[in-house]
């Protein structure tokens, strides 16, 4: 009990003596994270729309397959792109391994698929309330797509942040691409991670609970931002 | 109120775009144990000042050390298990060894010592005991250098590593720190290098109950990775850090440093690679 007294305090103690290094480690931790999120978001909603209004024949394996890969082992994705980019990989001239880039790759394949299959579900539901609409006004597939994703927004920042919820956490993959270097590719999970081994348990729940904080206030303030979640609007 | 949020943004806004550029960066691949004694936060920033180098740190076990090495994917290793760095320079992959500087391990157990290790003469004396009265003791088993000096004694001991199984040997496949939170939980006994083991914050009920026999020493080496085998890696770089590792300085660094008052590493480079 006294280690979670403490943690609490350090968080605090962290936050409010705007502690540099606990600063820097934030900012690289949502540099990384929201990159990830918009690329695996403008990967992964359309392909969601995509998959909602096409019919082909290997549609419900493509689908099946995209709802496995929600749940992929992100050690696996880790090592995985380490084989890639490591200097005797296929991708090693690039010298991205130990890079924010590197976590950025990692994380934005880690929630493409999860992006891809809340969309999906959602504009499934919305395509088939207009589906008659679009056909009968001779809209074109990119347009059909367009007003499903406009009409679905809510359901899509609902899917973004599920994506943005699984990549702030996430410490698997880019604890093997990203090597937790000190000033270089160090965030608040993988930080949390070298504390808890140091034996430092209050410190780093202390980490534990900032890095809890900051994705509250990146949900707040993306609704501020959309305007959901209003009073007149909800 | 306000005003602290809004320093509180302008921190973060500060070091979401603050970029940096130092001159010169190699990536050295350096074992848990080195890093958790705290000695890189000495020598580096020196290292930083004298040779405008950046070195960037990976923290790993010795096996994934010197994975990391053969990819090519760091300059340098720094390690401390000379049967898997022989192989390693074997393969090609380093360019000599250059001893640095060496320290020790220990066993680490219940305060009350209820098998009595205190009494043992030699550390290989010691795990029979353990072994004999079955009582839990936590290996890293993650293949480390700590990892391999563990097995070696437990040899020593009569003990193959087919014969460490049962529920009183737990292999946690983890570093040394999240080792000594294992045996901190079960109340264990464990093998841990001393610098962890000092600077480890959940020690509970563990206590230092064996050291000193000098089957316990634990030399570190550097290796530059061999830029014949791995084209691209920062050799150069790699030379210049062994050249000031071991220096005089580094010398008076290593010897120098304490923790809680006590001595930790003692420097023993020699002028030339092994």
């Amino acid at each position: 009990m006294d280690s979670i007294f403490q943690g609490l305090f350090q968080a605090f103690h962290l936050v409010l003596t705007l502690d540099p290094d606990l600063y820097r480690i934030m900012a690289l931790s949502l540099r990384v994270t929201l990159t990830a999120v918009v690329i695996a978001a403008a990967i992964g909603l359309p392909l969601g729309a995509w998959l909602a209004v096409n019919r082909f024949r290997y549609r419900r394996l493509t689908i099946a397959v995209l709802n496995a890969f929600m749940g992929l082992p992100p050690v696996v994705v880790g090592l995985f792109i380490y084989l890639l980019l490591s200097r005797s990989g296929p991708l090693g001239v690039l010298g991205l391994l130990f890079t924010p880039a590197a976590m950025i790759i990692a994380q934005a394949i880690l929630i493409t698929p999860l992006i891809a299959s809340i969309a999906h579900q959602a504009i499934r539901d919305l395509w088939s309330e207009y589906h008659d609409l679009l056909i009968s006004l001779n809209a074109t597939r990119a347009q059909r797509i367009k007003a499903l994703l406009w009409d679905g927004r809510r359901a899509l920042l609902t899917a973004t942040l599920a994506g943005f919820g699984r990549a702030i956490g996430e410490v698997g993959a880019i604890m093997i691409v990203g090597g937790n270097i000190e000033y270089s590719t160090r965030v608040m999970t993988t930080a949390i991670a070298l504390e808890t081994s140091k034996g430092n348990l209050a410190f780093a729940l202390g980490l534990g609970i900032v890095l809890i904080g900051l994705a509250v206030l990146v949900n707040l303030g993306i609704h501020w931002l959309g305007r959901t979640e209003r009073a007149s609007n909800w | 109120m306000r005003r602290l949020l809004k320093l509180m943004a302008i921190s973060l806004a500060a070091a979401l775009f603050a970029g940096t550029a130092p001159a010169e960066t190699m990536k050295m691949a350096v074992t848990t144990s080195f890093e958790n004694s705290g000695l890189g936060k000495v020598l580096l920033p020196e290292v930083k000042k004298d040779l405008g180098l950046d070195v960037k740190l990976l923290v790993v076990g010795t096996g994934a050390a010197l994975r990391l090495g053969a990819n090519g994917d760091v300059d340098a290793v720094l390690v401390h298990a000379k049967n898997a760095e022989l192989k390693f320079m074997k393969q090609g992959n380093g360019l000599h060894r250059r001893l640095i500087m060496y320290n020790d391990f220990v066993l680490i157990g219940p305060k009350e010592d209820p098998v009595g290790i205190k009494k043992a003469k030699t550390a290989a004396e010691a795990l029979k005991m353990i072994a004999a009265a079955k009582f839990p003791f936590v290996s890293r088993g993650d293949d480390s250098g700590t990892n391999k000096k563990e097995l070696a004694l437990w040899k020593e001991a009569g003990f193959d590593k087919a014969d460490l199984k049962g529920s009183w040997y737990r292999a946690a496949g983890a570093g040394m720190g999240a080792t000594l939170n294992v045996a901190a939980g079960m109340n264990a006994y464990t093998m841990s290098d001393r610098a962890t083991w000092l600077k480890f914050g959940n020690k509970r009920d563990l206590a230092l109950l064996f050291a000193g026999d000098p089957k316990l020493f634990n030399q570190y080496t550097l290796i530059p990775v061999n830029p014949k085998t791995h084209p691209g890696v920062r050799t150069d770089l790699a030379l210049k850090l062994e050249d000031w590792l071991t220096s005089p300085k580094a010398a008076k660094l290593i010897n120098g440093y304490r923790i809680k008052g006590e001595k930790l590493f003692t420097f023993n480079a020699k002028s030339a690679p092994e």
